[in-house]
C-alpha cells in the first residue's frame, strides 16, 4: 500500500480511555497503510511500563461512572493488545521520550517490549512530516 | 453473480466493537488465497464505511453489502 504520510501521535495522558482511543487511531492508520510514530511522554510513558501495562489506569474525569461503565461494557480489546495488533499490521513505531524516562528514573528495559526505542523530542519532529496529534 | 455457495470463509463479527470486524477481515485476507470469497457479518456502524474504505485502499473487491436485521453482511473477494 502507498504511504500517504506519517501519522505522529504524542501521548501524554496515561488514562485507559485516552490510551484506548489512541490505540484505535493507530490501528486504523496502520490498516490504511500509514506509518505511525507514537511518542510516549509523562503518564502515557508510565502506563507502558512492563509491570503496569495491564493495571487499572482510570479514565478521564469527564467519563464519570456512566462513561466508565459504557466503556467497559463495549468489551474492546485492551489498548496494549490493539497496539500490538497495529504493529503487526503495519509500520507502527513506539518511542519513549528520553526526558520522561529520566524523570521517572527508568530505562527502556523497564518498558513493555512493544516500545521500540528512546527518542529525544527533536528526533520525533525529525520524522513528523505532518501535524502532530497530542493526546 | 455471487451466491452464498461461493463463500469460502464466513466471519461472524456481530457484537464486536470497532475496529474488531475490520481487523478480523484483514486477518482473513492475509491468511487466504487469491479468489477467496469472505463474508463478514458486522453490527458495528463504523464497518459500513471502514470496510469499503479499507478494501478500496488494499485493492480487494467488495462484491456486495447486504443489510440484515441489526447487522450488515459484507461479501468480499481477495483479489491479490
Amino acid at each position: 500500500m502507498d504511504d500517504e504520510g506519517t501519522v505522529s501521535l504524542a501521548l501524554f495522558s496515561g488514562t485507559d480511555d485516552k490510551l484506548q482511543a489512541s490505540a484505535v487511531l493507530t490501528v486504523g492508520a496502520a490498516a490504511m497503510g500509514r506509518t505511525v510514530n507514537v511518542f510516549l511522554q509523562y503518564w502515557a510513558l508510565d502506563a507502558f511500563r512492563a509491570d503496569r501495562v495491564l493495571k487499572d489506569h482510570g479514565v478521564s474525569p469527564e467519563a464519570g461512572e456512566e462513561g466508565l461503565r459504557a466503556m467497559q461494557d463495549q468489551g474492546k480489546p485492551h489498548w496494549s493488545d490493539l497496539y500490538r495488533q497495529a504493529k503487526d499490521l503495519g509500520e507502527v513505531h513506539i518511542y519513549a521520550c528520553a526526558d520522561s524516562l529520566e524523570m521517572f528514573g527508568i530505562t527502556k528495559d523497564d518498558l513493555d517490549p512493544m516500545v521500540d526505542g528512546v527518542w529525544g523530542v527533536a528526533s520525533f519532529f525529525a520524522e513528523a512530516t505532518g501535524p502532530v496529534t497530542f493526546i | 453473480m455471487t451466491t452464498a455457495a461461493e463463500v469460502t470463509r464466513s466471519i461472524d463479527a456481530r457484537g464486536m466493537p470497532c475496529p474488531g470486524p475490520l481487523m478480523s477481515l484483514i486477518g482473513a485476507i492475509r491468511e487466504g488465497t487469491v479468489g477467496d470469497v469472505i463474508e463478514v457479518l458486522s453490527s458495528d456502524e463504523g464497518s459500513k464505511t471502514d470496510i469499503p474504505a479499507w478494501l478500496n485502499k488494499a485493492g480487494h473487491e467488495l462484491i456486495e453489502v447486504v443489510p440484515e436485521d441489526g447487522y450488515s453482511r459484507f461479501v468480499i473477494r481477495k483479489v491479490r
